[in-house]
């Protein structure tokens, strides 16, 4: 393959990489906006991704997995916001308490439903999973040079969830910067305080910015088993929350650079999966496992050294309560 | 309950039906009685007071008619209307509104946004913040409330962040107005300039209720004043016919020095000098540029200054928390700097240290008071002997010195937090002077701290004078450093700006040093005659 070839395949798999990490980062942005860690991207996102997939499987139709994948995610993200805002507990623990309940109720539910050792059946039928959109002529354009390579395999080819994620960074954006709803979200992160003296309520704008986090962890789920593959396996999100949580404090909680955030850490996956078993002058040929720890090795670096200072919104963490 | 007022409104104001009313309003939180039975009113387009020791239950009832708290029973009426307030909405739709001690602001928004938020007008921002523009330029030429609107509020200095406050309300149509111990972050200057802007509100036909503990203030700028003690309301009177001496006592339940007694100062050997320190904080940033002083036996030496220009650096570089980055300290033929001594060694040379933030830096919250008590020489002998810490010692020792220092309860094995703030003070106090010190630092005497407790403090503080030590006292209170110090330090971006000494310092000279104004230029300053002439001292 020439060297172009291989860029732009590289590109178009860090599109399908960034496109969960993105969603979930995003959802973790209004979460953390208003001022609550969101730690149970993981949890959700994974949670969302067994719903899905066993949705999809039990009705052979994609779009009742995003439904079922959504509800379980919004369902966790309710549980989450009872714990940490009305009954104002620990942010972070019960986040890790929905992550860990999650990761063992999946493949137990799996194993109870389908008896497949705790993943869900292969989803192979018609209209089962999100496939790729091809758009018109890309076959024809991908048999020209660059310009008609780009169109096939970067603009075209990907599945609805992927262009509706793209969409989601300047909507994002706008409702943050430009909507009430996203002044009172960023003014709740930074001093709820001064939101319950204006007389908003601290306790409803948390539990909307929790739920937004769950639509999309939902989404984020049930592209991983209903796109990106092809059914729910064991611990499939594989961190991926966590990255998104990295990514979006890289991003310093900001649409656009939180974008540019998910797209480098994508961009090291997918070279890492291209860089396996290829020899490279004077090094030889990488092993599998310090490939596969780009991505990590490249987070802490990015975390501990390069991100600046990364300003969060002044009251993450802290459950509201009028009493001082 | 209906007998509500007890005394006519004045005659100035509109007679008949008041702007705000409060009836019969009672609270408890658990066993604590926060509110007994509170009635009283606020006539139309006048200022009125509300003062009362910490604790006495003026912040609760404040933040019942805010809707922050629920009174247990009672009624809120507003121009004669009963009102239902549950939550801050009513309360701004009511016509109340609020500017807490702790300013509500969004640090990191600009002032339109801060104004807006919560009545932004529309699902979209744009509309609104043009809308609020306009309406804003209206309220700042009516009222010269001067603010830069699309400044970030972190950057704007204390006074404008108020301003910002009273806007919001302002905005938000209240004719009522509530402030809560507003000038504890002001200068002289901007106080009066505050002062002045209540004034003009009133005029306007506003009301004003404005919550304080501090006597001049009230006999400044109030028509009428309440008086509340342990969640009951003692006295209610025109503030022209009262008197400092006689609200004091109405405040704490019996007669109280409002002023020191103390002897001229007679100052001997230099005991602590300091010359040339610098001091950055770790962002590199100069907070204390060559500073250089004496303190001498026998002498209190008050740091004066708006908090925030370096005193608290200076404090702490004195006692060893910072590391100063040129200059000198000397105390007892050691340089503390050169010699790199720690805050335990400097202990041990008779340097003793009250924290201004009593709560971060002079107490563990959650020990017990006899922990408290020996923090910092608990390595002594006294408290441990060997490898194991004597309890009995250092119960023995907490109890002597809550007994010498009226400490209550006097409980040695009660954790700290469960004391008032005065009782805490009187404790840490207690433990840096038991040990004989000849220098002390002493930040922030009486933050937090009431007026029964502030006289013992203020009291035992001369008395160490007396017996010839040298008093470093750093306060935000100039009525405190006017009190009690024989010399005063002012304090502006770091430097010494001034120094006086207590015969010839006036508020109005502290003030505009304090400002960074050099009052020998000739610049007259906005003098208040009416706060001056209310000034029960100098």
């Amino acid at each position: 393959m020439e060297t172009y070839t291989l860029i732009v395949l590289t590109l178009a798999a860090t599109i399908r990489v960034a496109t969960p990490l993105l969603l979930a980062a995003i959802a973790g942005m209004f979460s953390e906006r208003s001022g609550v860690v969101d730690l149970g991207l993981e949890g959700k996102m994974l949670g969302a991704a067994f719903a899905a997939a066993a949705g999809s499987a039990a009705t052979g139709s994609a779009w009742v997995g995003l439904g079922s994948g959504i509800a379980t995610a919004v369902l966790l993200a309710l549980l989450f916001a009872y714990a940490t805002v009305t009954q104002r507990g620990n942010q972070v623990v019960a986040a890790m308490a929905i992550n860990i309940m999650v990761a063992g109720l999946g493949p137990t539910l799996a194993l109870a439903w389908f008896n497949l050792g705790g993943q869900t059946p292969q989803l192979d039928g018609p209209g089962q999973r999100f496939t790729s959109l091809v758009w018109p002529w890309a076959n024809t354009a991908a048999e020209y040079p660059l310009p008609g390579l780009l169109y096939a395999q970067l603009l075209s080819g990907h599945n609805l969830i992927v262009y509706v994620t793209v969409a989601l960074v300047p909507l994002s954006a706008w409702v943050l910067f430009r909507t009430r709803f996203g002044l009172r979200l960023r003014a709740v992160g930074e001093s709820p305080q001064a939101v319950d003296t204006a007389g908003i309520s601290v306790t409803g704008l948390r539990y909307q910015a929790i739920l937004i986090s769950g639509v999309l962890c939902g989404v984020a789920g049930t592209y991983l088993s209903t796109a990106a593959s092809a059914g729910f396996t064991r611990d499939m999100t594989a961190g991926k929350g966590y990255l998104a949580l990295a990514a979006l404090i890289f991003g310093k909680w900001k649409p656009y650079p939180t974008l540019f955030a998910c797209l480098l850490f994508a961009f090291t996956d997918a070279l890492a999966s291209r860089l396996q078993g290829v020899s490279l002058p004077l090094v030889g040929v990488i092993p599998v496992q310090a490939i596969l720890a780009l991505p990590y090795v490249l987070t802490v670096l990015l975390l501990a050294g390069f991100v600046g200072k990364a300003t969060a919104p002044a009251a993450i963490g802290l459950p509201y309560s009028k009493e001082k | 309950m209906d007998k509500h007022l007890s005394t006519p409104t004045p005659s100035s104001a509109s007679p008949s039906v008041p702007a705000l009313e409060l009836r019969a309003i009672d609270k408890r939180f658990g066993s604590v009685h926060a509110n007994r039975t509170v009635s009283f009113a606020v006539a139309p387009g006048s200022i009125h007071g509300l003062i009362g020791e910490n604790g006495a239950g003026k912040s609760t009832l404040m933040n019942i008619v805010y809707g922050f708290h629920r009174a247990d029973s009672g009624e809120i009426r507003v121009n004669g209307r009963s009102v239902e307030i549950t939550s801050p909405q009513e309360a701004i739709a009511a016509g109340i509104g609020m500017v807490h001690q702790h300013f509500m602001l969004v640090e990191n928004f600009t002032v339109l946004e801060n104004v807006v938020l919560g009545v932004e007008g529309g699902a979209l921002l744009a509309g609104g913040l043009a809308r609020a523009r306009t309406e804003l330029e209206r309220l700042a030429r009516d009222y010269a409330l001067d603010v830069p609107l699309d400044a970030v509020v972190s950057e704007l200095p204390v006074g404008l962040q108020q301003r910002v406050e009273i806007l919001k309300a302002l905005y938000r149509g209240a004719q009522i107005l509530i402030l809560d111990e507003p000038t504890a972050v002001l200068t002289p200057q901007e106080a009066d300039a505050l002062f002045r802007m209540l004034r003009r509100l009133r005029d306007e036909g506003k009301s004003v209720v404005l919550v304080t503990h501090k006597l001049r203030e009230i006999m400044a700028i109030t028509d009428r004043v309440t008086v509340m003690r342990q969640g009951a309301i003692v006295a209610e009177v025109a503030t022209a016919t009262t008197s400092p001496r006689e609200l004091a006592e109405k405040m704490v339940g019996r007669a109280v020095l409002l002023r020191v007694d103390k002897s001229l100062a007679q100052p001997g050997a230099t005991l602590l000098a300091v010359r040339d320190l610098d001091v950055r904080d770790r962002l590199g940033v100069a907070r204390v540029k060559g500073v250089s002083f004496d303190l001498r036996a026998g002498e209190i030496v008050g740091l004066a200054g708006v908090s925030g220009n370096g005193q608290s650096e200076l404090l702490e570089a004195l006692a060893g928390i910072r590391f100063p980055t040129r200059g000198s300290i000397t105390l007892q033929n050691h340089d503390l700097i050169r010699e790199r001594l720690d805050p335990r060694q400097r202990r041990a040379l008779g340097l003793a240290h009250v924290p201004e933030d009593r709560l971060r830096m002079g107490v563990v919250a959650n020990f017990s008071a006899e922990d408290n008590a020996i923090l910092g020489y608990h390595d002594r002998a006294t408290y441990n002997p060997g490898a194991l810490l004597d309890r009995a010692a250092i119960r023995a020792a907490c109890e002597g010195k809550m007994a010498a220092h009226d400490v209550r309860p006097p409980m040695p094995s009660l954790r700290i937090s469960a004391f008032s703030g005065g009782n805490q003070q009187k404790l840490v106090l207690a433990r840096e002077i038991d040990v004989d010190p000849r220098v002390l630092l002493i930040g922030q005497p009486t933050r937090g701290v009431d007026i029964g407790a502030i006289e013992f403090i203020h009291k035992k503080l001369v008395a160490l004078r007396d017996a010839g030590k040298a008093l470093l006292i750093v306060s935000v209170e100039l009525d405190e450093i006017l009190g009690l110090a024989d010399r005063i330090l002012v304090m502006n971006a770091g430097e010494i700006v001034g120094e006086l000494l207590r015969a010839d310092a006036t508020e109005e000279k502290i003030g505009l040093m304090m400002a960074g104004i050099d009052s020998r230029a000739g610049f007259s300053p906005p003098t208040e005659s009416g706060l001056k002439s209310a000034l029960p001292q100098t």
